[in-house]
């Protein structure tokens, strides 16, 4: 029977980890995250099934250790928070260069530098357009809720093998420290030996076996012509991903005149903004982007016909607004709105924006 | 149903693990939960406030600016939350410590002396239920029933001896819950 509990994001990371089979986890504690580790320590999965936790000693360390346990085939992850994730940039392009599936959760808080332990959407440039060096992609999952806290830890991993590639779930402090009825998911077992072989036999370093020729797990390649035909390679496998493993949800769009697009916490505080403004007569929708990356950018321009125009929202600047103006093309208005440096945007404050950025403007 | 509050004082009050207990009771009774706590520097002390939305439906956003109802603990917290009541909402709040009474004309205002029943009742640890008792006495959209079970999910097994004293709290809120203004 599903089991259904009254959980934190960060809580509900933790044990959908141990139940999805996860072999180990390396992380280092910081604020809004610290949960993710205190209930793996907790729950002690290692007397359970087995699954490795180890608090290293500095977020370059976890991410390396990352590096090492997934070059194996084994399913690991890290988690950390917006400064965390940038020490831990060059061992994500690494594994992006190395094709190496793996686990990355970024509870987000407000930037630059040290910034605020408060939530902020503020890293969407440095998990979409990069973050570390070289041409390279991360599968990124944005959860609205707490079950999704849950169900996309499994799907990350599902996604990262099938394509042999980084995936990161991008929350923020909203989602990781909300607490929210969850309905966790059943016990899989973690892959025997011979399943790793079976399964990524054919790039993992399980031990070279007679019959085959090694495994060398590596993201240096110092001949030009292998180095842009692996480019290639990646690209095909990006453009795979863009047509196969673009995500969405539709809220309120059938007969929406104007449009929020949302992601995370923002998509939350839209739902109940759309409500105000339909109680202020506007026909509002929310397009909410549940893989940032691949973005929907095809799921938006369809809308552009029925618009009259577009407000991206996020806790930050403006990042995100650069992918929709790209998917509206300039055909109808898109602006940003959004709060930052650990404030949250009101349902009326998305409200009043719709108004004064788009219908009055 | 949708029942959206918040719950506002001093760190160290309770005021978490009230709206914690409250939620559990909520999924006693199947609706849908939503607790967003202010978290960070809160926790060592000054003001902490948590948003709890207990709905019949999929709850849509966490964060709020206008309340069903207010339960505040603290002079800060009515000065910050007084004016996010909606028209007709609810205010429940302990008069220890406010000197600058509520104003508002267009709410029902109750009162309950949480701090003072607490130490009658011997276990000054009971006050964060007396006032849980208070709410549900105005805002009886959960039973007694549901907070026990919500009062067992919620306190690790260790602790449930303690269950009698903290229903012992409820009943103490729910009956000596004072009305100040009813529209």
């Amino acid at each position: 029977m599903a089991e259904v509990r009254l959980m934190k994001g960060n809580e509900v990371i933790a044990e959908a980890a141990i139940r999805c089979g996860c072999d180990g986890y390396f992380g280092y504690p910081i604020t809004p995250q610290s949960e993710v580790m205190e209930t793996l320590m907790i729950r002690k999965p290692w007397e359970e099934t087995g699954m490795v936790v180890l608090q290293a000693e500095s977020e370059v360390a976890s991410i390396n250790m990352v590096y090492g346990g997934a070059s194996c085939g084994k399913k690991v992850m890290t988690s950390s928070s917006s400064p965390g994730v940038s020490l831990m940039q060059e061992g994500i392009t690494y594994l992006a260069g190395a094709e190496i599936p793996a686990l990355v959760v970024n509870v987000v808080r407000g930037g630059p530098g040290l910034g605020t332990i408060q939530p902020a959407q503020s890293d969407y440039y440095q998990t979409c357009k990069g973050g570390g060096h070289g041409d390279y992609r991360l599968i990124v999952l944005a959860p609205a809720s707490v079950q999704e806290m849950n169900d996309f830890v499994d799907l990350s991993f599902e996604l990262a093998f099938k394509y042999r590639n980084p995936a990161m779930i991008l929350s923020d402090g909203v989602i990781g420290q909300m607490m929210e009825k969850v309905t966790l998911s059943p016990y899989k077992a973690r892959w025997t030996d011979e399943e790793i072989e079976e399964i990524s036999g054919s790039w993992a370093t399980t031990g070279k076996k007679a019959n085959r020729s090694k495994n060398v797990s590596t993201s240096l390649e110092l001949d030009s012509d292998k180095q842009e035909e692996f480019n290639l390679h990646l690209g095909r496998k990006y453009k795979a991903m863009e047509e196969n493993e673009v995500r969405y949800e539709k809220i309120s769009c059938d007969d929406a005149e104007y449009m929020f697009v949302a992601y995370g916490s923002s998509a939350r505080i839209c739902q109940k903004a759309i409500e105000i403004c339909r109680e202020r007569g506007i026909k509002a929708g929310l397009l909410r982007p549940i893989t940032l990356y691949p973005f929907p950018t095809k799921q938006i321009k369809e809308m552009v016909p029925q618009l009259k125009g577009v407000l991206s929202v996020e806790l930050s600047m403006g990042q995100m607004v650069d992918d929709v103006r790209l998917a509206v093309n300039g055909a109808i208005p898109v602006e940003h709105y959004g709060h930052v440096g650990g404030i949250i945007h009101s349902p009326e404050e998305i409200a009043d924006a719709l108004e004064t950025l788009i219908i009055k403007a | 149903m949708t029942e959206e509050i918040i719950i506002a004082g001093f760190g160290g009050q309770g005021v978490l693990s009230m709206g914690k207990i409250l939620a559990y009771s909520g999924i006693m009774q199947d609706k849908e939960v939503a607790w967003m706590p202010s978290y960070g520097p809160e926790m060592r002390g000054g003001t902490a406030n948590v948003t709890v939305i207990i709905s019949d439906e999929r709850i849509s956003s966490p964060i709020l600016q206008k309340f069903d109802t207010a339960i505040v603990l603290n002079q800060q917290s009515l000065d910050k939350f007084e004016e996010q009541i909606k028209v007709g909402g609810t205010l429940v709040y302990d008069p220890n410590g406010i000197t600058k009474e509520p104003t508002r004309k267009d709410i029902n205002i109750y009162k309950i002396e949480g701090n003072a029943l607490a130490t009658e009742l011997g276990n000054a640890k009971t006050f964060n239920m007396i006032i849980l008792g208070a709410f549900m006495k105005v805002k009886p959209i959960l039973s007694l029933e549901d907070v026990e079970k919500g009062l067992g999910k919620s306190l690790p097994e260790r602790h449930h001896k303690l269950i009698p004293m903290n229903m012992k709290a409820v009943q103490c809120g729910m009956d000596n819950i004072k009305v100040v203004q009813e529209l």
